[in-house]
């Protein structure tokens, strides 16, 4: 018997997870067929959210660095795509890049900045940057300044993709405007879980883990502990940047209040993490579903809603740190998806679980 | 003169914002916790005086004086139920449990009080005011500056010459030795945070009475406080309120200039001392 030893993180619930993922993918990407159009607006909101989450999950929970800023990156991306859509004429499902490299841009001096502070003061430093992103905004008259503006009809007429779809559909031009954004809204969701999986599973995740886990025990083995967290900033700043371009998009309204929100774009987003479980794929995921049935519950009542999230968001801190999906995968030993390497084949046996 | 009316202004301002930092960078200091819930706590003390004032008919100073009790017992539970179980090598815990706590206080103080904004009334105090020669000040302005002052003085008499304070440094610098002394440090940080709310009941005092407030002003308060901390160097509490008084001078500055940039000239301030003195104006030694 051959002794052939290999090095693995898939588990046999990763592989069953592949595969239900692949079939999800495929009745998300058909949903427009028969999904209702609220539905269809209720999903998107999952998919951002989701999308959002995950950028602060791998920040917080991989790279250690709790941000109360992200709405700045929300923000600016929206920005750039109005800016770019009323100002240049550009074409606006395009513009979804740029929203992602005006984050990019924004992030680079807010890095710069924030990273002079330690821990607590870090997550409020990044909060700062984003006051300044949106009192600065709110001075740029061409974009309505602090009352916001309107994508004008013609420029969301224009777009080609929504034309084919009104007509493959059979549907009005604003549905077709809701379910192209669901369309973009899923890739860049699957991208992001995508991305984020293959970033963990490779020598950069092997980095930002023994960082995360112990700074200087990473450090002398060689890690570039300072730019492994420049690496995860930007990152997730351009993927924000990103969704908040989409996000924007598909509301064809905005306002720096509702744009550079801490509690839209940050404190939902924490909880969502914090929820399904901070530093895991499966914890967001598990998070968002969480969240939007509390939402559409709770909804009603207003500011109950919130302080109901802040005491679940509590509980959870305090009695279970790995939240939902820490309490399963503990009782379980499930891993959907799995980055830790095991080591199987030759005289080893398989790992007990 | 007028500039140098609006300095003056911007000083006392900052004397205002010195009082917002010092809870926070007292219980910093001695637990490395920072209270992202301290400026709806600002808030919540306010909201407290106001009911204090509008039932039992008390002049605000006196119900400040009803409030501040409750505040201390509130602070204390705060910290021995919640706060000490979040303290440990991990940042997340105390973060992302005092922004919770942040939200619930915010939303539940929307759903007891409405958005409207509110005010503490001081009668005549309110508009009085002191001239010398061609410059006048408002009386409840140089009140709160001088109260800035007095908290900072005996917050430093309190740090330096009690046995609570030696006990507070001694928990701050090791809390392992300091429990072989005899120390609990679950009590010490639960009395820390109890004197810190004394601080913020001062505070909300001055916050209520000199503008109006709803509650969502609270994260833009601790906004300011994090501010005048960091310029002043953190552990320093005169650092704290040099922080607190540029802070103020921009924004009075930046107003003078043009309304809408009151705020962000306080904040462009405070990233050009982050540019240049990373470690803050008065840092102390290590």
């Amino acid at each position: 018997m051959a002794m052939t030893y290999s090095v693995t993180t898939r588990t046999g619930a990763s592989s069953i997870a592949m595969i239900a993922s692949l079939i999800l993918v495929v009745v998300l990407v058909a949903a427009p067929a028969f999904a209702s159009r609220g539905l269809i607006q209720d999903l998107f909101f999952i998919l951002t959210m989701l999308t959002l989450a995950q950028f602060w999950n791998l920040l917080a929970g991989y790279g250690g660095l709790v941000s109360v800023g992200q709405q700045a990156f929300v923000g600016i991306g929206a920005y750039a795509l109005y800016g770019a859509v009323i100002l240049g004429g550009a074409d606006p499902v395009l513009s979804i890049l740029l929203a992602g490299l005006a984050a990019l841009v924004l992030a680079v001096p807010t890095a710069y900045f924030a990273f002079r502070l330690q821990g607590a003061y870090f997550a409020i430093g990044t909060w700062v940057i984003a006051e300044v992103a949106r009192l600065s905004v709110a001075q740029w008259q061409a974009v309505g300044g602090g009352t916001g503006t309107s994508l004008p009809r013609s420029a969301l007429r224009e777009i080609g993709a929504v034309n084919w779809i009104e007509t493959a559909f059979d549907v009005r031009a604003s549905a077709a405007r809701d379910i192209l954004t669901y369309w973009l809204a899923l890739i860049l969701a699957v991208a992001t879980i995508a991305g984020i999986y293959w970033l963990l599973r490779s020598k950069a995740g092997l980095a930002l883990a023994a960082v995360r886990d112990n700074t200087e025990a990473a450090r002398s083995v060689g890690v570039d502990a300072g730019r492994m967290k420049w690496v995860v900033f930007l990152t997730s700043a351009f993927g924000t940047g990103l969704a908040g371009g989409l996000i924007y998009l598909q509301k064809a309204r905005i306002s720096p209040d509702a744009a550079f929100s801490v509690t839209d774009w940050t404190a939902y987003v924490i909880f969502i993490v914090v929820i399904g479980g901070i530093g895991t794929i499966e914890g967001p995921i598990l998070g968002v579903l969480v969240f939007f049935a509390l939402q559409s519950l709770l909804a009603d009542y207003g500011s109950w809603y919130l302080m109901v999230l802040g005491l679940i968001g509590i509980a959870v801190m305090l009695f279970a740190p790995r939240g939902l999906w820490g309490l399963i995968s503990e009782r379980t030993g499930i891993q959907l998806f799995p980055v830790r390497r095991r080591l199987v084949g030759g005289a080893l046996t398989q790992e007990e679980t | 003169m007028i500039w140098l009316d609006t300095i003056l202004q911007g000083v006392l301002l900052g004397g205002l914002y010195a009082l917002f930092a010092a809870g926070l960078s007292l219980v910093f200091g001695i637990m490395r916790l920072v209270n992202l819930a301290h400026g709806d706590l600002i808030v919540f003390g306010a909201y407290m005086i106001l009911i204090v004032v509008s039932v039992l008919g008390l002049h605000p100073f006196l119900a400040a004086l009803v409030a501040a009790p409750v505040m201390f017992v509130f602070g204390w539970v705060l910290q021995k139920a919640v706060l000490n179980r979040t303290l440990g090598d991990d940042i997340l815990p105390p973060l992302l449990v005092t922004f919770g706590l942040s939200i619930v206080l915010q939303n539940g103080l929307l759903e007891g009080f409405s958005a409207d904004s509110q005010r503490i009334s001081m009668g005549a105090l309110e508009t009085a005011s002191v001239s010398v020669g061609p410059i006048s000040a408002g009386v409840l302005p140089l009140m709160t500056f001088a109260s800035a002052i007095l908290v900072i003085v005996a917050l430093n008499q309190l740090f330096y010459r009690t046995a609570i304070g030696r006990a507070f440094r001694a928990t701050s610098d090791d809390p392992v030795t300091a429990s072989l002394m005899g120390i609990r440090p679950d009590r010490v940080f639960a009395t820390a945070t109890a004197i810190a709310m004394l601080v913020v009941t001062i505070a909300a005092l001055y916050l209520g009475t000199r503008a109006n407030f709803d509650p969502n002003v609270g994260p833009a308060r601790l906004i300011y406080a994090f501010e005048a901390v960091i310029i002043g160097g953190l552990g320093s509490l005169w650092g704290t309120l040099a922080g607190g008084i540029i802070i103020g001078v921009a924004q009075t500055l930046g107003a003078a200039i043009n309304p809408e940039w009151q705020i962000l000239a306080g904040h462009v301030a405070f990233l050009l001392v982050l540019l240049i003195r990373p470690r803050g104006l008065f840092p102390r030694g290590h």
